[in-house]
C-alpha cells in the first residue's frame, strides 16, 4: 500500500500511436460485425481497415463499448470489493457504489472464490456472457487483494472471458502494473470534474496517505490521481472509459471541459450518466434536495459532447451483481447457495460455437438496416423524432409492452436511426395483468417519443398511449429494430407530407429515480 | 482507552480492517469489531486513528471509555 508505482513517460511515441488508434476506434461507431481473425467486415465498406486488429478484437464484442454489441452479448458483475477510499455526495455507503450502480441498491457480497464459481456457472449457462466486471460495491482498487484474487481465479479457469474494472481513480496509479499483468481488458474511471473548485462540492473527503483529507485539497489530490492514472493506462496500452455523473448546477456545464481533458489523455469512451437522487437514499444530495437532470438536459449535454468523442448512451447503471443481456437481470438464478450446488462444466467449445451464431445474427441486423436505408437517403427533411422500443436483445422488437422493464430510445432522421439512450420503467404488468396506476409512469418515461414499438400490447394501454399522443406499434413484432425504425420513419414522413399527421415537438420525459432492480 | 465500533452503524464495508496497523479489527457476525487489547489508538504508527479516518459512517469508530488509556511501551 505504501509503494507508489513509478510513472512511465506518458509522452512517448507508443502513447501517441495508441491515441491515434483509440481515436479511430472511437470514430468507428455503430457497426458491430466482424469476421474471424480480426479482419473487420461490416457487411460493407465501413470496416475500420486501418485499425490495429488487436484493438478491434478487444472492442468488437464488448457490450460496454458497442451499443450494437450490447444487444447480443452480456456482461456480469461480481460484488467482491466492499471498501471505498473516498466519499461522494451522491453515495450512501450502506448501499453499493453509486458511481457504478444506482443508489439505494445492495448487492450480495462474495469472496473471490464464490465469485469465480459464480462467473463460471453463469458463463456455462449463458454463452453470450463475455465480460466480467468488478465495480463494487465499493471501489475495486481500495480492495486490491480481493479484486486481483478474483481476476486471478477467472483468468486461469476461463481465459476467454474479458475482465474489466471500475474505479474512482484515487489508487489507480498504484495498480496499473497489476492491471496489465492480468490482461485486464478495460478500466472505467469515474471523473466528475477537472477543477478542484467544482470537485469540493462533490467529494467531502478522501482517505489519503493514512489521513482523512477534506475540502478543495481532497478534490485536488483526487483530480491529480485520476489524470495520472488515465495517462498511465493509456501509456500501458489499456483501454480506458470515463464515466461522469451529471449534477445540474454543480458540474453540468463543466462536463464539457471534462470531456476534453479525458479525450486528450486517451480515454476512448465517455459516458455521462444522470445523477439519481432521492431523500430515501440518505445521500447528501438526496437530503439537500439536489435534483438530477431531465431526459432532455441529459441528451443535450451528451449531444454537445458527441462531436468531441464517442459517447456511450447505453449504460444502464445496473446493480453491482447484475447478470444478463440488456435490461434483463437473471442474478436470482445464480445466488451463492444455488451456485455452490451447481455442477459446473465450463464448455469453452460450446461457447465459441454459440458466439459464432451470434455473429451471423448481428451481420443480418446490420444488412437489413442498410437495405432499408437506400431510398431514405434521397429524402430531404430535417425532421427528427424519438421512438421507444421494447426488446429483450438480439436486435429485435421482441418484448411485450407490459413486460418491459426499460425501453430503448432511438432518434430517427433522414440519416437513419441512432440509439440515444434507454428509459427504465417499473414493470407495468405483473403476473399477466396490467396495474392501472403504473401506466402513467411508463407514459411519462417515454413522453418525448412519437411511438413505442412492442411485440404485443393490450387494448387498454393502447388507448391510453394514443390519448397521450404516443403511437403504439405492434406490426414490427419480432422484426429487426433498426430496420423497422427506418421503415416507420419513412411512413411518418409520407404522412406528414400528405397532411395526415401534424408533426409537433414532444415534451420532456422523466428519468426514473431508484434502483434498476429493487433490492 | 481503545477504539470500538458501534456495530449497529457498521455497514461491514471492511475498509477499516486492512488499515489497522495492529490487526485489531476483524469480522464477526456480519459486522466488524475491534479487539480492545490489540488497539493502540494508532499511537506509534499514525497521527490519526486509521479506522476513524477511513470509516464512511461518521461516529461509528469511537473511543471506548471502559478501557484504560493506551500507554506506549
Ligand atoms: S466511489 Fe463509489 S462507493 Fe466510493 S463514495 Fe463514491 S460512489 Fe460511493
Ligand atoms: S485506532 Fe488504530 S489501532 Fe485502534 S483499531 Fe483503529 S486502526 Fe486499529
Ligand atoms: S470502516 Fe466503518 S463501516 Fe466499514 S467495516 Fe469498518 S467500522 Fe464498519
Amino acid at each position: 500500500m505504501d509503494n507508489q508505482a513509478s510513472v512511465p513517460n506518458t509522452g512517448s511515441d507508443q502513447g501517441q500511436n495508441l491515441n491515434q488508434i483509440l481515436q479511430q476506434v472511437a470514430e468507428h461507431k455503430g457497426c458491430g460485425t466482424s469476421s474471424e481473425g480480426g479482419k473487420a467486415s461490416c457487411g460493407s465498406s465501413t470496416a475500420p481497415e486501418d485499425m490495429d486488429p488487436a484493438v478491434w478484437e478487444k472492442v468488437k464484442n464488448h457490450p460496454c463499448y458497442s451499443e450494437e454489441a450490447h444487444h447480443h452479448y452480456a456482461r456480469m458483475h461480481v460484488a467482491v470489493a466492499p471498501a471505498c477510499n473516498i466519499q461522494c455526495n451522491y453515495c450512501n455507503r450502506k448501499y453499493d457504489c453509486a458511481n457504478e450502480s444506482r443508489p439505494g441498491v445492495v448487492s450480495e457480497k462474495l469472496t473471490p472464490e464464490q465469485a469465480s464459481r459464480k462467473v463460471l456457472a453463469v458463463a456455462s449457462t449463458i454463452p453470450q456472457m463475455t465480460v466480467l466486471g468488478i465495480a463494487g460495491p465499493g471501489d475495486p482498487l481500495a480492495n486490491p487483494e480481493k479484486t486481483f484474487k478474483t481476476f486471478d481465479l477467472i483468468f486461469n479457469a476461463a481465459p476467454d472471458i474479458k475482465l474489466c474494472l471500475s474505479t474512482n481513480g484515487l489508487s489507480l496509479p498504484d495498480h496499473v502494473e497489476t492491471i496489465k499483468k492480468y490482461n485486464v481488458d478495460h478500466v472505467t474511471i469515474t471523473i466528475n470534474m477537472v477543477d478542484p473548485e467544482v470537485g469540493q462540492h462533490i467529494y467531502p473527503w478522501i482517505y489519503w496517505n493514512h489521513k482523512r483529507v477534506t475540502g478543495i485539497e481532497a478534490a485536488r489530490i483526487l483530480h491529480e490521481r485520476q489524470m495520472l492514472g488515465l495517462e498511465m493506462l493509456t501509456a500501458a496500452g489499456i483501454l480506458c472509459k470515463v464515466n461522469s455523473v451529471m449534477i445540474p448546477g454543480i458540474n453540468d456545464k463543466h462536463l464539457v471541459e471534462v470531456n476534453k481533458a479525458v479525450k486528450s489523455r486517451g480515454a476512448f469512451l465517455h459516458n455521462i450518466m444522470p445523477l439519481i437522487s432521492a431523500p430515501e437514499h440518505g445521500t447528501v444530495f438526496g437530503l439537500n434536495g439536489q435534483r438530477g437532470p431531465t431526459a432532455q438536459e441529459l441528451k443535450a449535454l451528451q449531444d454537445s459532447c458527441e462531436g468531441e468523442m464517442n459517447m456511450m448512451r447505453h449504460c444502464r447503471q445496473c446493480r453491482a451483481d447484475a447478470v444478463g443481456l440488456l435490461g434483463e437481470d437473471r442474478s436470482s438464478e445464480f445466488s451463492t447457495e444455488k451456485v455452490m450446488e451447481m455442477d459446473i462444466q465450463y464448455d469453452a467449445e460450446g461457447r465459441k460455437a454459440y458466439q459464432e451464431k451470434v455473429e451471423v445474427e448481428r451481420q443480418a441486423t446490420v444488412l437489413a438496416k442498410q437495405a432499408e436505408m437506400t431510398d431514405l437517403e434521397a429524402e430531404f427533411s430535417d425532421l427528427k423524432v424519438l421512438i421507444a422500443v421494447a426488446t429483450k436483445g438480439h436486435g429485435r422488437v421482441n418484448e411485450h409492452f407490459g413486460h418491459a422493464q426499460e425501453f430503448q430510445i432511438y432518434e430517427l432522421s433522414t440519416k437513419g436511426s441512432k440509439f440515444v439512450g434507454h428509459r427504465r420503467v417499473d414493470l407495468y404488468c405483473q403476473g399477466g395483468y396490467g396495474e392501472e396506476d403504473t401506466l402513467p409512469t411508463v407514459i411519462r418515461a417515454i413522453n418525448d417519443c412519437v411511438a413505442v414499438f412492442v411485440a404485443k400490447i393490450g387494448g387498454c394501454p393502447k388507448d391510453s398511449l394514443k390519448a397521450a399522443g404516443i403511437d403504439p406499434v405492434d406490426k414490427y413484432a419480432h422484426e429487426f429494430i433498426e430496420q423497422s425504425a427506418v421503415k416507420y420513419f419513412k411512413e411518418y414522413l409520407t404522412k406528414v407530407k400528405s397532411g395526415e399527421i401534424v408533426h409537433a415537438e414532444r415534451g420532456d420525459a422523466d428519468i426514473r429515480q431508484g434502483a434498476y432492480i429493487a433490492a | 482507552m481503545a477504539f470500538k465500533i458501534i456495530t449497529s452503524q457498521c455497514t461491514a464495508c471492511s475498509a477499516c480492517e486492512p488499515e489497522c496497523p495492529n490487526n485489531a479489527i476483524r469480522e464477526k457476525d456480519g459486522t466488524f469489531i475491534i479487539k480492545p487489547e490489540k488497539c493502540t489508538e494508532c499511537l506509534g504508527y499514525f497521527d490519526d486513528p486509521q479506522c476513524v479516518a477511513v470509516c464512511p459512517v461518521d461516529d461509528t469508530c469511537v473511543i471506548d471509555n471502559s478501557y484504560p488509556r493506551y500507554v506506549e511501551a
